[in-house]
């Protein structure tokens, strides 16, 4: 079967690298899935977003990827985030408490930027928010 | 005789404990080289791929991103340096301000106003020492910097280049900001653990420095199909090219500062080190000599001492003979 070649680097370290079967990710425009084959393209990553990695052996690698970019190519899908955490190394009771933080500081720029991350990292651990 | 034998032994004393400070530092910024490399290292994938993804966008966009256009008639410049906070460092930090120095007396002759941006509180006090006006300061991150710093100097660079956009002669334009015409870096690239150069760069109006890889891009273009954007391309954006361009291109500029203060950060802690093990060797050095000079000065003492006896003795026995 055919596979794509994933990397999903952060801006400190790689965080992620190998084979996959599906890319699921969600750009401004929309949720988007990329299968072997897909046409090149390059997307901006909603804030607060997830990004899911289905291996050839059908696990799901989960990643809170906050503020990055997408490039799909022939040869495989790259994924920048300026933050990146694998889900399984999240904290949730951490990323709660930084979102109530976050939201009690009100609508600063700052403030907003850090509930979206704290958002993404919820999500990718499997929470509600 | 005693007082110089006393202050010898108390120099060596002293030059032994600065020994042992000088080689408690150099064990420090040995394992601090080692932690400082692995950091650049790890934050190569981003930057090439990012790199990666901005020359693609770079060969389909039109180029009318204000970060990329050349200012025609550019008036003030912005030069950021990165020094270290501490000292200790040898010349790390007297080399990188000779060559903001050279670099600040080139943009005179060009007839553009250099403004200081300075990273690191060595670089805060040489500038303020000499009542030069600095724009900006950012202190208390040389040795490990992270991406957040990063970001906090990228986006004050970005803003003020921003701004510039629109000045008119010498004075403000129409957002009532003075702003800059170009950004220029200057910082200690670390080649070697032996050999650290500071270089300057201009980062704006940016050159996208293109990556040696390239050629899969090209198979790409022939075999896709045209994007949505109606230029003639492989690729499909989400949103906008000029939409991702305006997203990507401050992120590039801020990767390219972080770089640099990983680079310079491992500069600094080599030129420590080396810094640090010549004054351990020194000081070793300077021990010796002391410790000889302390033991002579103790023989002299003894002789002396042996000599004033055997005297007193002669003197008894001769007077006792005269009785």
């Amino acid at each position: 079967m055919a596979t794509l070649q994933v990397e999903l680097v952060a801006v400190e370290r790689k965080i992620w690298s190998g084979e996959a079967t599906m890319v699921i990710a969600r750009t401004t425009e929309g949720e988007l899935g990329v299968l072997p084959g897909h046409a090149p393209l390059l997307g901006e990553l909603a804030g607060g977003g997830v990004v899911t990695i289905r291996t050839e052996s059908g696990d799901d690698v989960v990643v809170a990827a906050h503020g990055g970019f997408l490039s799909v190519t022939e040869r495989g899908v790259s994924i920048l985030a300026e933050t990146a955490e694998l889900a399984t190394e999240i904290d949730v009771e951490r990323a709660r408490e930084a979102l109530r933080r976050a939201e009690s500081e009100g609508e600063e720029p700052e403030a907003l930027e850090a509930a979206r991350r704290a958002q993404s990292r919820l999500r990718a651990a499997g929470e509600s928010v | 005789m005693a007082a110089s034998l006393r202050a010898l032994r108390r120099r060596i004393r002293s030059t032994q404990s600065t020994k042992k400070i000088f080689s408690a530092q150099e064990l420090i910024a040995g394992a601090r080289i080692v932690r400082a490399q692995a950091r650049v290292e790890a934050s190569k994938p981003y930057a090439r791929e990012i790199t990666r993804v901005l020359s693609a966008l770079a060969s389909s966009a039109s180029l009318d991103h204000p970060l990329l256009t050349e200012r025609e008639n550019p008036r003030r410049a912005a030069v950021l340096v990165i020094t270290s906070d501490r000292g200790f460092a040898g010349s790390y930090n007297v080399n990188v301000l000779r060559r903001t120095e050279e670099l600040l007396a080139l943009l005179r002759q060009e007839g553009k106003e250099p403004v200081l941006y300075v990273v690191g509180r060595k670089g805060e006090t040489y500038y303020s020492f000499r009542d030069r006006e600095m724009a900006a300061t950012f202190t208390g991150f040389s040795e490990q910097p992270g991406y957040e710093d990063a970001q906090g100097v990228g986006s004050a660079l970005i803003d003020v280049f921003v701004a510039g956009e629109d000045d008119e002669d010498g004075g403000a334009g129409a957002d009532g900001i003075l702003g800059v015409d170009e950004l220029h870096i200057v910082y200690t690239e670390f080649r070697s653990l032996l050999s650290q150069v500071p270089v300057a760069k201009r980062m704006a109006p940016l050159e996208v420095e293109e990556v040696e890889e390239f050629d899969y891009e090209r198979e790409d273009r022939e075999s896709g199909t045209a994007g949505d954007s109606g230029v003639p391309t492989s690729y499909e954006f989400e949103p906008s090219a000029e939409g991702l361009l305006d997203a990507l291109l401050p992120k590039y500029v801020t990767t390219r500062i972080y770089a640099a203060m990983l680079e310079a950060a491992a500069s600094e802690s080599a030129s420590r080190r080396r810094a640090m093990k010549s004054a351990s060797d020194n000081a070793e050095e300077l021990a010796k000599n002391l410790s000889r000079q302390a033991n002579q000065a103790r023989q002299a003492e003894i002789t002396q001492e042996i000599s004033e006896i055997v005297g007193g003795a002669d003197a008894l026995v001769s007077a006792g003979s005269a009785d």
